[in-house]
């Protein structure tokens, strides 16, 4: 491996993802960008189990698999978010998360 | 058959108990077999209790080492209880003294219940009491004496509220139940100390470890508070000042239960718990003084209320008041024998009176006011000539019975009183006073009742002979009883002593003091009520120390007393707890009750039902738990690269 990484590098760009992604779950109102930005969550905690992985145990590749487990479980929850969006946009007419407010007391 | 008795003494208590079971669930509906139960389970009691007490008394050994047989009742980490019989001579002495004296009443009962609807449920009444109280007799810890203890003042409530129809008998019920549960809430704390201190309730391991109190880390101050609280219990029990109140209104119950409950259970049950825990009272001589200083009390106390009563059978209740004080006096001067052999007299010619008090009851229908009675002697030989042999007893007039057991008492006191205690003196002093006393207001009940003129109205007869055959036994008894403790042969005091045997010589000065007393006393209740044909000289007396009359009249005004004290005192502190619990104790609870409403309802709003907020405050608990962990745990902190 030629030039070494430093490994803060990756949890530089991980921290910044993940904040990136956390600042969109919370403030955008579209129900679909709620869903892409927890994507890039997602994708910021895989890039640290790889990475991670890569630096303490090169041998093994716990890291990699568990990036592998948390791609396919997004994959589902993904599929099963946008049916839920789809479903509500159905009966109400909007994906305005702001409007969906009837879990209220 | 006497091997046998000394090795089932456990049946004694436990015949008149299975005849109570077989009443109640069979025989019930059929009267005469009822009484006919009781009756064979109570002699069968006395036939073993007869052989107990041969067998104890032939045989010396008894009095240091009690016959002591028990089972394991329950136990656990450093407290057992233990059931069992223990056998020595005191107990062998009650044993048959209470089978006897219950087997008389309930012959007695057969004809003074004759027709009464609830004739079989009074006599399976009258068989559980008797089945208490010798189970208390022979109780070998006192924590089997307390539960039949309390046995025995339940059958009281149930005797005394026996007519319940009438109010006056339920009101007198209750009042002996409470007034004596008084007294019992004190002996309970008295046993709790003895358990937790002594680790143990049972009598001889009590008599062992209580004289070496030192080694069980407490004061005498502490064991002189013990005495006392185990003391309050007899108080109640045997009707002493000032717990005395329940006694006579106990006279609302069945003539027969009066006899049985002043004779024989519930009121020297107190006399003979004291007997028992004796050794306790040797090792404190406060509370030995306070005992001897409230008997004496009680017997001079009791006796000027006698002086003044007229109903026949409150006349005899505060005469027993006044004995019981006695028999307290002799243990509270430290002799058993003197006590006990009081005891056993007096059960006699107490039940003797009693019994001829509720013949004469009988004769007349009820009615109860000596003043308006007369005479009956003529007409009712058996009765009025076995009471005067019982009046003769108590007024101590030898060879009767009572002579020999009250010239014991007062002879203990006055060696008491030698020995060094100036208090002896007043304590003789009100023992003879009430000797004299006694004698004359049981002459008064006896002049006005039996002889003198008859009262045209009353048409008295002789009662059957159901009833005149106890009233002879026990006169005999009565009579010849007391023979067992002469000072010159005494027996009884061989028998029954605490500590070394006692021996005072014959006291002749004594006993012509106690004889002139007795004398006198008859001698002025035969000027006043039977040689004064119009009872003028009373009457004019009563007239001129009015107020003094009016205070023995109404017993010195210590029921009203207590009803003061339970209006204002009791009452007024009741309404200020009342007050306590609606304002203060209400408000704190319902007050928490409120803040919870209250901030439940303004936690409501933070539910704003959006997702997103869910999510940051989720996000943000995360963070501070993460901060906290961090910093909180070294190891954590390390390994989450945090610095510490």
């Amino acid at each position: 491996m030629g030039t070494a990484l430093n490994p803060s590098y990756f949890i530089v760009l991980s921290a910044a993802l993940f904040a990136i992604g956390l600042y969109g779950a919370l403030s955008r109102k579209n129900a679909i960008a709620v869903l892409i930005s927890i994507e890039i969550m997602l994708t910021a905690v895989n890039i640290n189990l790889v990475a991670i992985n890569k630096f303490l145990t090169p041998e093994a590749f716990i890291g990699q698999i568990f990036a592998i487990f948390v791609i396919t479980v997004a994959a589902a929850e993904v599929g099963l978010g946008l049916a839920i969006i789809i479903a509500m946009f159905r009966s109400r007419h909007t994906v305005d998360l702001d409007d969906f407010d009837w879990m209220k007391w | 058959m006497v091997d046998f008795a000394l090795t089932h003494a456990w049946l004694v208590p436990l015949l008149p108990a299975l005849a109570f079971v077989i009443i109640v669930f069979l025989t019930r509906p059929y009267a005469r077999l009822s009484s006919t139960v009781a009756i064979a389970a109570i002699f069968s009691s006395f036939v073993l209790a007869a052989n107990i007490a041969y067998g104890v008394f032939t045989n010396p050994g008894f009095i240091e080492k009690p016959l002591v047989y028990s089972l394991r009742w329950f136990g656990m980490e450093g407290f057992t209880v233990d059931v069992g019989v223990m056998l020595d001579p005191t107990s062998a002495m009650m044993l048959f003294m209470v089978s006897m004296v219950a087997t008389l009443i309930q012959i007695y009962s057969t004809g003074y219940m004759h027709g009464d609807p609830q004739y079989s449920v009074f006599f399976s009444y009258l068989s559980l009491f008797a089945a208490s109280m010798l189970g208390l007799v022979i109780s070998s810890n006192l924590l089997q004496m307390f539960i039949l203890w309390e046995l025995v003042g339940l059958c009281s409530f149930l005797l005394i509220g026996f007519y319940t129809f009438k109010v006056s008998a339920r009101e007198a019920a209750k009042k002996a139940f409470i007034t004596t549960r008084i007294g019992d809430f004190g002996m309970m704390l008295g046993l709790l100390f003895l358990q937790i201190v002594f680790g143990t309730l049972d009598l001889v391991g009590l008599a062992e470890r209580v004289p070496n109190y030192e080694q069980f880390g407490i004061s005498l101050g502490l064991l002189t508070l013990i005495a006392i609280l185990l003391f309050i219990g007899p108080i109640g029990k045997s009707g002493q000042f000032p717990l005395h109140v329940w006694l006579p209104d106990a006279m609302e119950g069945p003539t027969p239960v009066s006899a049985l409950i002043h004779a024989a259970t519930m009121v020297v049950a107190g006399v003979y718990l004291v007997g028992r825990t004796l050794f306790l009272f040797a090792e404190v001589p406060g509370a030995a003084e306070v005992v001897a200083f409230i008997g004496a009390f009680t017997a001079i106390f009791a006796a000027t209320i006698a002086i003044t009563q007229r109903e026949i059978k409150r006349i005899l209740a505060y005469s027993t008041v006044s004995q019981l004080g006695y028999m307290m006096l002799a243990l509270g001067v430290g002799s058993l024998s003197a006590s006990m052999f009081h005891l056993w007299t007096h059960a006699f010619f107490k039940a003797l009176m009693f019994l001829g008090a509720g013949s004469v009851l009988h004769a007349l229908h009820d009615k109860a006011d000596v003043w308006e009675m007369g005479g009956l002697i003529k007409k009712m030989p058996i009765t009025g000539w076995t009471f005067v042999i019982g009046g003769l007893a108590i007024a101590g007039i030898p060879p009767f019975a009572g002579f020999w057991s009250k010239d014991e008492i007062l002879l203990v006191t006055l060696e008491y009183a030698k020995h060094g205690h100036a208090l002896g003196y007043l304590l003789f002093f009100f023992a003879a006073v009430t000797a004299f006393l006694t004698a004359f207001y049981m002459w008064r009940l006896i002049f006005l009742t039996f002889f003198g003129k008859e009262k045209p109205e009353n048409h008295p007869h002789e009662s059957p002979l159901s009833m005149t055959f106890p009233l002879v036994v026990l006169a005999v008894l009565a009579a010849v009883g007391g023979l067992v403790g002469t000072p010159w042969a005494n027996v009884w005091g061989e028998w029954i002593h605490f500590g070394d045997v006692h021996h005072g010589d014959p006291n002749y000065a004594l006993m012509i003091l106690s004889v002139v007393l007795a004398v006198a006393g008859i001698g002025l209740a035969y000027r006043l009520y039977y040689q004064d044909e119009e009872k003028q000289l009373a009457k004019q007396l009563a007239e001129r120390y009015q107020s003094l009359y009016k205070l023995s009249y109404n017993k010195y005004y210590v029921d009203e007393l207590y009803a003061w004290f339970t209006r204002t005192v009791v009452d007024a502190g009741a309404k200020a707890l009342y007050w306590f619990d609606i304002y203060v104790v209400d408000n704190i609870v319902n007050g928490l009750a409120g803040v919870t409403k209250l901030s439940g309802q303004g936690m409501r709003f933070l539910h704003t039902g959006k997702m997103q907020t869910y999510a940051l405050v989720f996000f943000l608990a995360l963070l501070v738990i993460t901060v906290v962990l961090a910093y909180g745990n070294p190891t954590l902190a390390g390994s989450l690269g945090g610095v510490n």
